[in-house]
């Protein structure tokens, strides 16, 4: 914070309104419980204490749209089951973030060409932040796109101008240490 | 009981005319195996009342109904089962191509009830009787049964169209 640092009293800290509301928002993205096919295995596995999704503050799964942050859609998204997604995306509160989780959720996997009742794609229906792909993706997969995702939520601009200069991202091994 | 004995018991009943035949694959070397009773399509419900109550046969389980679709017919298989007896029986029926029609077999054993929507909705074949015929897996507003042969992939923008 420039010429401001260190000219107030013990335990004051300046910061930008930006900077404090998106290092609120990253440290507790909240995803929804939510999970389609095989990849919701490898999430709970994620949630798990082996991989312990709870350092990044990600570990509260809610049952309820409501109280979510980030839709992980975890699985094969059918044409019956894609206006649900669509409803629930509208039905959580801004902001929100969307990570598409495997093959299926990317672009089909392996129904894209047979599979007549499979959306190829979840980004046909709902806005995608975050790309994982895998056939399940591991949990390290995971955690690398969340991380993704937190440093995309770092970006988010409320207060300043969209011409404001885009900071240049932080690699992903000084984004974890923090 | 064997599978040729039961098919014996339902010749004995109900005579050649609804029991048609009883076909088995295999050879002495490799071992029988997949044996089906072939009967009549309209007599269906009453055979299998028959192999349910009949304290010979007792098949109370209903584990599958199945749709096959081959070049001339639809087929309709179900797999019977005794817990009592601990013997099998597969029942065929045939149904024709143009309109596939099948005498249902929910008043015999209710399991057929879900067993027999998911039949109607991927193969299109039709149960008579049946108190809920509707489709079960896809969505109600799905075109065509996806699982014949004649099956055409629908777009994208087409299941748009239809609302999905």
């Amino acid at each position: 914070m420039g010429y401001l640092q260190g000219k107030f009293e013990e335990n004051f800290i300046v910061t930008s309104v930006d900077s404090l509301f998106n290092w609120a928002r990253l440290s507790s993205v909240w995803p929804m419980t939510f999970g389609l096919a095989c990849c919701a295995i490898e999430m709970m596995h994620t949630g798990a204490c082996r991989f312990d999704l709870d350092r990044f503050g990600m570990g509260v799964f809610r049952a309820s749209p409501r109280q979510a942050d980030l839709m992980i859609v975890a699985g094969t998204v059918t044409y019956k089951m894609a206006r649900r997604i669509e409803l629930l995306y509208h039905q959580m509160p801004d902001p929100k973030w969307v990570l598409a989780m495997g093959s299926c959720a990317i672009g089909g996997g392996p129904y894209h060409e047979f599979g007549y009742h499979v959306v190829k794609g979840v980004d046909l229906y709902i806005p995608v932040d975050v790309y994982v792909p895998g056939c399940p993706p591991r949990p390290e997969t995971l955690l690398a796109g969340l991380i993704e995702l937190q440093q995309k939520i770092r970006q988010d601009r409320t207060l300043r101008k969209k011409e404001a200069i885009i900071p240049p991202a932080q690699p992903a091994s000084e984004a974890a240490a923090v | 009981m064997e599978h040729l004995a039961i098919f014996a018991l339902l010749r004995e009943t109900f005579g050649e005319e609804k029991i048609l035949e009883h076909v088995i694959t295999g050879d002495e070397k490799k071992g029988w195996r997949d044996p089906f009773i072939l009967v009549r399509t309209d007599a269906l419900p009453e055979i299998c009342l028959f192999l349910r109550d009949d304290p010979r046969t007792a098949c109370e389980v209903l584990h599958c109904v199945s749709a096959v679709e081959w070049p001339e017919y639809f087929e309709s298989v179900y797999h019977l089962r005794s817990m009592e007896h601990r013997h099998w029986a597969i029942l065929k029926v045939r149904a024709s191509k143009e309109d596939p029609r099948v005498p249902s077999v929910t008043s015999v054993w209710p399991a057929a009830d879900w067993l027999e929507r998911e039949c109607y909705d991927l193969m299109g074949v039709v149960y008579e009787g049946h108190p809920n015929l509707k489709r079960i897996l896809l969505d109600d507003a799905w075109e065509g049964h996806p699982l014949r042969k004649d099956y055409q992939m629908p777009t994208h923008e087409h299941l748009r169209e239809l609302g999905f």
